[in-house]
């Protein structure tokens, strides 16, 4: 009985796979408990907010059998995520939602022992860009002023960042050798913290998501100066680009969900349809465009090489940056 | 006035019979998840998130309030009935709770901390109502300077904590801070103090893991050596007219603590940095230092229980506020139910006010309902509580461990946390046999995380120059209260005894 409804199945889900992917075929394998859903960012920062979202839909439209359970591990700019992820003992029911300090950190830290190609890949929600936003009170209203303000200030001026080696710092770091900037640079524990500090003026300018800033972009306290992206934004048509200013940079924060190293197959496979489920829905579909994400669906594989490339990438973009 | 109509507005829509019913539910589970010990409101908002969506959004939201409501107030049931801890919350409703408790006045703890809660979760509410947009932006005034001397103020508060003996107090808060630095270092993001290599130590020490296992395993190992295991349980009545006695006594005793924990406990909760631990230890610290009998502190103070308790259902009303205003959540619990606000496709920050304003204020009105029917049902279960304390030690005992080690699996998952918490409740039982007070350890370790980054954060801003703290108009009053209060009683301490030439502050 079991084997002919397997075969039926197989056969069945060949065909789908052809014309609709996201329709899951046989699922052996099911969560038995509730997932470890690890976070490598801290509450209220671009990564949690995604991973928030994602666990709000996965719940709201009761795709999975076992809920999961967000868990925020951003210490060490990522490392203790990668290290409860890469020690976890049930890796069947952990996944880890990652940022681009899933490439930095095992760079930056290599005694941690963390080798990125034994996780899992499970899907590629999308990447963010970066914008560079300064507080409506600075008087700075084009991305011309702050560098004339940033020299002017000579080693004064204040930016907030999550911390050395992370994503905004590199692309601060890349800007101010672009523009000869002396920045003073203020770690925080989330690009959350970073944005409620831009708005409290505590710090002068910030490099965030438009996920991050984008409440206090609309409240009007926000203004953003200059994208890091390839192109324009459409949520921000009047932001140029770095490109433009005549520099071939652009950055972007990984919005990825990988598995823990050493999952089964059958786990991989049954988490590979549950993100490709979330990320062709209306909700994922409409987060990317209201939250300014690009889409970059990639499969597992393609995942790999994605991975071997981002890594190549960072060595030298650090290498560049004396990190 | 249109703000008075929408929160009227929202206390109808709660007084819905489906509402009403997710209310009454809501606080019934949420009261008994509190006083769990491991499990706070936290997991009992994440548990129960996906069963809000069988409900519209607005009943959802009510339900998950009243959850955090009923679990604010569970927490302290733990802490009296039990010595344990409910949520870390409530620890230091534990200093006092646990001592009346032993004294066989549990039902008088217990009717101090409901009314103390209901009492800062109504000032908060209302502080919430009135002053929203304005408290908003004292949240954001505060920079990490800011951040930092409060952290300092906290300190001296609990200079004077541990009694007379302010080396050993020092010595304590030390301990705590050492404790709160292991683990990744927030500015370089280098490991430090990872003890004996083990990975457990990366993610730092968990406040909930000590907490539980000072206050549950090395209470349980204390009384054992005190009383070696004979101990008859106090068998306290339960009577509705020794419920309207506690009330009164509750009032009388504890007024004092009840209004300095719903004002500072309020002020902590809405910066975005603090939360409800610190709020509610902070209270307990400044309602010893006010207080005309300091000596009862620790030994069965009412208003020990009434400041921790009013301070944390306070502070966890005011953690919504950085929520809602600037879509950073002050607690665990508070990213939990935004989580669940994104989805609704609301968008917490500064537009949600004006965007949703029937949403804010509905969500405001259903706290004050959530917040009325939270004490009634917790004064309700209260004989239900007290039964178990007729319960022998020889059952209570075994009965405490286990509850410890679930509660301190539960918090982490993780079973080097449970071992670390056995080591905590031996290395507790001997501090305490050698009179070394452990409330000011217990502290440090929740503050410390937050004061070294902020103190690290400020220097960098400031080029290295401490006068950055003196200089900045919130920073520096505060900084200075601060120091008055560590060194009056350093100097008072230097005077009696010149002997000594310890100098305790650094």
């Amino acid at each position: 009985m079991k084997m002919s409804k397997r075969t039926l199945f197989g056969f069945v889900g060949a065909t789908m796979l052809a014309t609709a992917p996201i329709q899951a075929f046989a699922q052996d394998w099911e969560p038995r408990k509730p997932i470890d859903f690890v976070i490598m960012a801290g509450a209220g920062g671009g990564a949690d907010q995604i991973a928030r979202f994602i666990q709000a839909v996965a719940e709201q439209q009761d795709l999975t059998t076992r809920p999961l359970v967000p868990n925020n591990k951003g210490g060490g700019s990522g490392a203790e995520a990668l290290i409860h992820v890469n020690t976890a003992n049930d890796p069947d029911h952990t996944i880890l939602v990652t940022l681009n300090s899933f490439f930095t950190t095992p760079l930056r830290q290599e005694n941690l022992g963390i080798d990125i190609q034994t996780f899992t890949p499970v899907a590629m929600m999308g990447v963010d860009p970066f914008v560079l936003w300064v507080h409506k009170d600075s008087g700075i209203t084009t991305f011309d002023d702050y560098v004339a303000k940033v020299q002017e200030m000579d080693g004064e001026f204040v930016m907030g960042g999550t911390g050395a080696g992370q994503e905004d710092s590199i692309v601060i770091a890349y800007m101010s050798g672009a523009y000869d900037l002396d920045i003073k640079y203020i770690p925080y524990d989330g690009g959350g913290a970073v944005a409620k500090d831009l708005a409290g003026q505590q710090i002068m300018a910030t490099v965030n998501n438009p996920a991050e800033a984008k409440g206090f972009y609309e409240a009007g306290d926000f203004v953003p100066l200059l994208a890091f992206s390839d192109e324009r934004m459409p949520a921000y048509p009047d932001v140029p680009t770095i490109k433009e200013m005549g520099h071939d940079f652009s950055y972007y924060n990984q919005r990825a969900v990988v598995g823990a190293p050493g999952m089964s197959d059958e786990a991989a496979a049954y988490y590979q349809d549950l993100f490709t489920t979330i990320y062709q829905s209306d909700e994922w579909q409409g987060y990317l465009t209201s939250e300014s994400l690009s889409p970059l669906w990639m499969d597992a594989s393609e995942q790999r090489d994605y991975w071997a490339l981002q890594v190549e990438n960072h060595q030298n973009l650090l290498a560049a940056l004396g990190e | 006035m249109d703000v008075l109509l929408l929160l009227a507005d929202g206390m109808l829509v709660s007084l819905q019979p489906l509402n009403l019913m997710m209310i009454i539910i809501g606080v019934t589970l949420g009261l008994f998840i509190g006083a769990m010990p491991g499990l706070g409101s936290v997991n009992g908002v994440a548990i129960l998130l996906p069963v809000t969506f069988l409900v519209p959004p607005s009943s959802a939201i009510i339900f998950l309030a009243a959850i955090y409501y009923g679990a604010m107030y569970g927490g302290a049931v733990s802490s009296i009935t039990l010595g344990i801890p409910g949520a870390s919350t409530a620890v230091a409703t534990t200093f006092d709770g646990r001592p009346l408790a032993k004294q066989g006045r549990a039902s008088l703890a217990l009717v101090t901390a409901a009314l103390a809660s209901f009492v800062g979760g109504t000032v908060a509410n209302i502080l919430f109502t009135l002053f929203a947009p304005l408290l908003a932006s004292v949240a954001l005034s505060f920079g990490p300077p800011e951040v930092f001397a409060l952290m300092l103020l906290a300190f001296a508060t609990f200079v004077g904590l541990g009694g007379d003996d302010i080396p050993k107090t020092i010595f304590s808060i030390c301990f705590g801070l050492v404790l709160g630095a292991v683990g990744f270092d927030q500015i370089s993001g280098a490991p430090r103090l990872v003890l004996f290599d083990y990975n457990g130590f990366l993610q730092g020490i968990g406040f909930l893991v000590l907490a539980i296992g000072v206050y549950g395993i090395g209470e349980m190992l204390w009384t054992i050596d005190q009383t070696r295991g004979d101990v008859t349980a106090t068998t306290p009545k339960m009577t509705m007219k020794g419920v309207a006695a506690d009330a009164k006594e509750a009032t009388k005793r504890g007024w004092k603590g009840t209004a300095i924990g719903s004002l500072l406990g309020f002020f902590v909760g809405i910066l975005p940095a603090a939360g409800a631990t610190p709020g509610s230890l902070m209270s307990y610290g400044v309602a010893k230092i006010v207080s005309r009998n300091p000596e009862e502190f620790g030994k069965g103070a009412v208003d020990g229980v009434a400041a921790p308790e009013a301070a944390n259902n306070s502070a966890s009303t005011g953690s919504m506020l950085p929520m809602l205003t600037l879509g950073i959540p002050g607690s665990p619990t508070t990213a939990i139910l935004l989580g669940g606000m994104v989805i609704w496709g609301l968008v917490p920050g500064p537009r949600l006010f004006v965007d949703e304003e029937q949403f804010v204020w509905g969500l405001i009105g259903s706290f004050y309902i959530s917040n009325v029917a939270a004490v009634l049902i917790n004064l309700a279960f209260i004989p239900v509580f007290i039964w178990m304390l007729r319960m022998p030690f020889t059952i209570l005992a075994p009965m405490i461990f286990v509850l410890s080690i679930a509660g301190g699996y539960a918090a982490t998952r993780d079973m080097f946390d449970i071992w670390l918490m056995v080591v905590f409740g031996i290395g507790a039982f001997f501090m305490r046999k050698f009179d070394y007070p452990l409330a000011p350890a217990v502290l440090a370790i929740v503050l410390g995380p937050i004061a070294e980054p902020t103190l690290r954060q400020s220097l960098l801003l400031s080029s290295g120059d401490p006068s950055i703290f003196f200089t900045r108009p919130v920073a520096g009053p505060i900084t200075v209260v601060a120091l008055i209060l560590i060194f009056l009683p350093a100097l008072k301490f230097l005077r009696r005894s010149p002997a000594k030439s310890k100098n305790p502050a650094s």
